[in-house]
C-alpha cells in the first residue's frame, strides 16, 4: 500500500504542481508530466459529455446534474484517483491498486491546498504551486519514515 | 471684500446673477449623512457589546481572509519588503493603542498601568498575547549588548498559520503587524521605542515559523527606569 504521487491540475488543464512520495519511481521529466496532464484533463473533459450510461433523473426543465467524468482509473500496477473541485480544480492521486481510503486521502490533500495554498496572500491563482508550508504538511502526511 | 464677490467665490448665487455668466460652479447640496456602520441581523452592533465581557474567539479563517487581503493590498502599493513591513506596522499600531486600555480596563481589581518597563514587558509577553491570541508568548528575552533591546518570542506566531513566504522575499515577516500592535502598547503607556520589528529565528528545525519581535525602546525610557528604580530601591 504506497501512494506513489499528487499531481494537481487548474481549470484550464495546466499542472500546477506534482510531486512524488515513494522511493524507487521511474523518473518522468517534467515535459512528461506537463503532457500527462493536459492529455488527462482533455480525456476527462470527454469522459464527462461522451457516456454510454443513461441520464441521471431530474425534474423536467432543470439542468442535469453535472457528470463527474473519471473518477477511478486502474491498471496492473498502479491505480488512479481523479477528484474534481467545484471550481475545476482536479487532484490526480497515483497509489498502488490494493490501497484503500484514496478517495478519503484525496479529499485531505484538498483540505491542505485550500488551508496552505488558497490562504496565502502570495500565491496567484492559477499559477504554480510554490508554497512552503503546503510542500511541508503534504510531506507530513504522505511520505512515509524510514 | 465686499460680500458679493465673498459670497461668489464659494459659488452661493448672489441675488439677480445669473449662474450662466459667472466663472463660478455652485456647490453640490449636502449628502444627506448615510451612516457606514453595519447592522448584523441581530441589530446588534460592535457598540452594543458590553466592554468588559471576556474576550471571546473568533474564527480563524475569517482572520486569515481579512490579514490576507491586507497583506495582498500592501503588497501591490510597495515596493520592498521594508516598505511591506512598514505598512503592516502602520496597520498594527492604532490597535495597540486601544488594546492597552481595553486590557485595563478588563483586569480584574484595580487597572494600573505598567509603570516599570519590566511590568510592561511582562504585560505584553502575558496579557496582551493572552488577549490577541489566546496564551501567552513563547520568551521574553534582554538583549546582552545593549540595554535598551529586549525580545520577545513567539514559536508560531498566529497570524502567519497560513503564510509562506516566497524564496524572493525570504526577510519579510507578515509579524510585523503584531509588532506595530506591540508598538502601539508600549506608545500608549509612554514607553516611548525606536521602533519594533519582526524578525525570522532562524536555524529552529523545532519550530520553523519562530519569530523574535525586537523591542528597541528610547534612551530616556531606560534612565527614567533606572531613576526610579533608585528612588524605589
Amino acid at each position: 500500500m504506497v501512494v506513489f504521487a499528487l499531481l494537481i491540475i487548474n481549470k484550464a488543464g495546466g499542472l500546477v504542481y506534482n510531486r512524488t512520495f515513494a522511493p524507487g519511481l521511474q523518473k518522468l521529466d517534467s515535459n512528461d508530466y506537463l503532457i500527462l496532464a493536459g492529455t488527462f484533463h482533455g480525456i476527462h473533459a470527454i469522459s464527462r459529455t461522451i457516456s454510454p450510461a443513461p441520464r441521471a433523473p431530474h425534474p423536467p426543465g432543470t439542468r442535469p446534474p453535472p457528470t463527474t467524468g473519471i473518477e477511478t482509473m486502474d491498471a496492473g500496477r498502479f491505480r488512479l484517483t481523479c477528484f474534481q473541485t467545484p471550481t475545476g480544480v482536479k487532484f490526480l492521486l497515483f497509489t498502488s491498486p490494493e490501497q484503500p481510503n484514496a478517495e478519503a486521502i484525496i479529499r485531505r490533500c484538498y483540505e491542505m491546498y485550500g488551508e496552505m495554498v488558497m490562504k496565502n496572500p502570495f500565491y496567484s491563482l492559477e499559477m504554480p504551486v510554490r508554497v512552503e508550508k503546503f510542500d511541508r504538511v503534504l510531506g507530513g502526511y504522505l511520505v512515509r519514515p524510514g | 471684500m465686499p460680500a458679493a464677490t465673498d459670497d461668489n467665490t464659494y459659488g452661493v448665487q448672489p441675488p439677480g446673477l445669473d449662474f450662466k455668466d459667472s466663472n463660478t460652479i455652485p456647490l453640490p447640496p449636502p449628502k444627506h449623512f448615510q451612516p457606514s456602520l453595519r447592522y448584523p441581523s441581530s441589530r446588534k452592533t460592535i457598540y452594543d457589546r458590553n466592554l468588559s465581557r471576556p474576550s471571546s474567539t473568533t474564527s480563524l479563517a475569517s482572520f486569515a481572509y481579512i490579514f490576507n487581503t491586507i497583506i495582498t493590498y500592501h503588497h501591490a502599493k510597495s515596493g520592498s519588503v521594508s516598505e511591506i513591513e512598514t505598512r503592516l506596522n502602520r496597520a498594527g499600531y492604532p490597535i495597540g493603542i486601544k488594546m492597552l486600555d481595553l486590557l485595563l480596563y478588563r483586569q480584574s481589581g484595580k487597572a494600573v498601568r505598567p509603570i516599570r518597563l519590566l511590568e510592561l514587558l511582562q504585560f505584553i509577553h502575558g496579557a496582551l498575547w493572552r488577549g490577541l491570541f489566546g496564551r501567552a508568548a513563547d520568551a521574553l528575552e534582554q538583549s546582552t549588548s545593549k540595554k535598551n533591546e529586549y525580545m520577545i518570542v513567539d514559536n508560531e506566531p498566529v497570524v502567519n498559520t497560513y503564510i509562506s513566504i516566497p524564496r524572493e522575499m525570504s526577510q519579510l515577516n507578515c509579524a510585523a503587524f503584531v509588532a506595530g500592535i506591540i508598538e502601539g502598547v508600549c506608545d500608549a503607556a509612554a514607553f516611548g521605542t525606536e521602533g519594533v520589528t519582526a524578525h525570522w529565528a532562524e536555524g529552529d528545525e523545532m519550530w520553523p515559523g519562530k519569530t523574535i519581535f525586537l523591542l528597541k525602546f528610547q534612551e530616556k525610557v531606560i534612565e527614567r527606569d533606572e531613576a526610579i528604580k533608585a528612588s524605589v530601591g
